[in-house]
């Protein structure tokens, strides 16, 4: 029977690269409104996992279910539509289109013009830089501004659900900070997101529980406490 | 002086036919990273679709202007059924397999369709029938400009605009865009990455189909093989501007068609089919991402 409070279930999940695996029958699951992260060392099948669930990898075992359902065979572009939105690793914005066109892009499926304005300007209140911006090709923006439009991008489809990959990476610290505040701003208004993050600290400071993975298998469930409380993890995992 | 304004003429014209052609090779390019040998074979289908067409509908018997965009429409339309339908049955097959593979079909596509028309329209040249009654639009001592190069160009020209409105200004367009920057990105944005690509191919047959009609309009004779050439040449054109750059194919389309009349009028006629691949080492040498080929690329 499926808790209905779930937002996304990953069960027994396995993807492979032709032949190798990247991800080893890992579950969890995120309930509505909630934050989680994914935590973990480079190459331990983070950006995998949400790559399977964001339906850009197909699953050789397991299942992912959004709301109950199951996203098998669903394609990228209707997980979309389902509400789920991925602001992938390296941001990959569309460097030769404009922050206008590229915010637009995020609300390609959406026929409802005044509700998408409302939203362009919600993404504007987050990141009033990007407004300032509006004109200029995305290719000119910084780092850091390039990953607010990533993130406002990603808002644009008016997800349930946002998967984030890695939001505060290369940024400066007070740019990091600012990001943290901005992810949990979005959650606040009802969105729930998978957080992934080298970054373990502060990304366990805003969500509910971190999953930690290495090697593709998730070895432990892990909530800010147990970093205070459990100095021995602290180092062993998670590097504070 | 007025020699030089004559070969210009000529020259534009050809440049913008060159251009029509290109386009098609680098919007596929840019979307696929495919180069489409197929392509100039799209444009001898669009001369053949126009002769039969304007042979059924007795539009041949006399040249009207109404008769001409008949026509023309019909081929653009036609070819561009035909890309959708070459993207959709070699290509997209392969989609995720190494680009070689892709390629050397494509270059199977091209000998399928020449070989096909061989088959099907016969080995021997057909004539075109003269849709546009030739007139002289001026006339002096040594400078002839009649109305077909002027319309050929005109038309090359609205057809341009009008696929720079959709690249630009419409939401597919942006979709195009954005699928030929990043198409997992693309995919996540909700654009069905599939249904672009053949828009793309759609468009660039279109285009080539056109081509093949202003082309059969100054040179009549059209056989199952007058893609070859033109497509290779439009090739170069498309890689001079720099591949996958929507204005660099035409302003390369222009170079080479303008370059090769030059050519041809002042130097040595047999030197005329020489100049695309002398255009093509150079640029290989100097700049070769093409003349407006560089991406801007994503910054950490
Ligand atoms: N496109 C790919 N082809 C083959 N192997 C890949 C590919 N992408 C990632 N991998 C491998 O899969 C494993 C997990 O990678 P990834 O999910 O990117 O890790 P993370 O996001 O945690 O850094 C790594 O061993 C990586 O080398
Ligand atoms: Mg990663």
């Amino acid at each position: 029977m499926t808790d209905n409070n779930f937002i996304l279930e990953v069960k027994n999940l396995c993807v492979f690269y032709g032949g190798i695996q990247a991800v080893k029958d890992i579950s969890f699951g995120i309930k509505k409104g909630e934050i989680i992260t994914l935590i973990g060392a480079t190459g331990a099948g983070k950006s995998t996992t949400l790559r399977a669930i964001s339906g850009l990898l197909k699953p050789r075992e397991g299942e992912i279910l959004l709301e109950g359902r199951s996203l098998k065979n669903i394609p990228p572009y209707e997980v979309v539509k389902k509400g789920i939105s991925h602001a992938p690793e390296g941001r990959k914005i569309f460097a030769n289109l404009t922050v206008r066109e590229n915010l637009e892009l995020g609300a390609y499926l959406r026929r409802d013009k005044p509700a998408i304005g409302q939203d362009m300007e919600r993404v504007f209140g987050l990141f009033p830089r990007l407004k300032e911006r509006i004109k200029q090709n995305a290719g000119t923006l910084s780092g850091g501004e390039q990953q607010m439009l990533a993130i406002g991008r990603a808002l644009m489809s008016a997800p349930k659900l946002l998967l984030l990959d890695e939001p505060s990476l290369g940024l400066a610290p007070l740019l990091v900070k600012a990001i943290f505040e901005v992810i949990k701003e979005i959650n606040a208004k009802g969105v729930s997101i998978i957080l992934v993050e080298q970054n373990a600290y502060q990304a366990l400071k805003i969500a509910a529980r971190g999953y930690v993975l290495e090697t593709g298998k998730i070895t432990m469930t892990v909530t800010a406490e147990d970093l205070v409380t459990n100095e021995e993890l602290r180092k062993a995992y998670l590097g504070g | 002086m007025q020699e030089f304004l004559q070969q210009l003429v000529n020259g534009v014209s050809w440049g913008s036919i060159y251009a029509l052609i290109a386009l098609g090779y680098t919007m596929v390019y840019g979307v696929l990273q495919l180069i489409n040998f197929a392509h100039g074979d799209v444009f001898m289908l669009g001369a053949f679709f126009g002769f039969y067409f304007s042979r059924w509908t007795k539009i041949a018997q006399e040249p009207t202007l109404f008769g001409f965009f008949a026509t023309l429409l019909f081929a653009m339309a036609a070819c561009a059924l035909v890309g959708v339908i070459i993207e959709r049955a070699a290509y997209k097959p392969l989609r995720e397999r190494p680009r070689l593979t892709a390629l050397i079909t494509a270059i199977g596509v091209s000998l399928l369709l020449e070989n096909g028309g061989q088959l099907l329209f016969g080995v021997d040249p057909k004539f075109f029938p003269s849709l546009i009654s030739e007139t002289r639009l001026y006339e002096s001592a040594n400078l002839v400009i009649s109305n077909l190069p002027v319309i050929i160009l005109v038309v090359s020209l609205a057809l341009m605009l009008l696929l720079r409105f959709i690249v630009m200004k419409t939401t597919i367009g942006k979709a195009m865009r954005a699928t030929a920057f990043n198409r997992e990105a693309a995919a996540l944005m909700g654009i069905n990455t599939n249904n672009v690509i053949s828009f793309t191919f759609l468009l660039g047959s279109a285009l080539a189909g056109a081509g093949g009609i202003l082309v059969a309009l100054t040179y009549p004779k059209i056989d199952p093989l007058m893609g070859l050439l033109p497509g290779l040449k439009a090739f170069v054109a498309a890689v001079l501007g720099g591949i996958g750059n929507i204005p660099g194919a035409v302003l390369g389309g222009m170079i080479l068609g303008v370059s090769e009349t030059m050519v041809a009028g002042y130097i040595s006629s047999t030197l005329r089919d020489a100049i695309a691949f002398a255009l093509l080492v150079v640029i290989l040498l100097v700049k070769p991402t093409g003349l407006l080929g560089s991406r801007v690329g994503e910054k950490v």
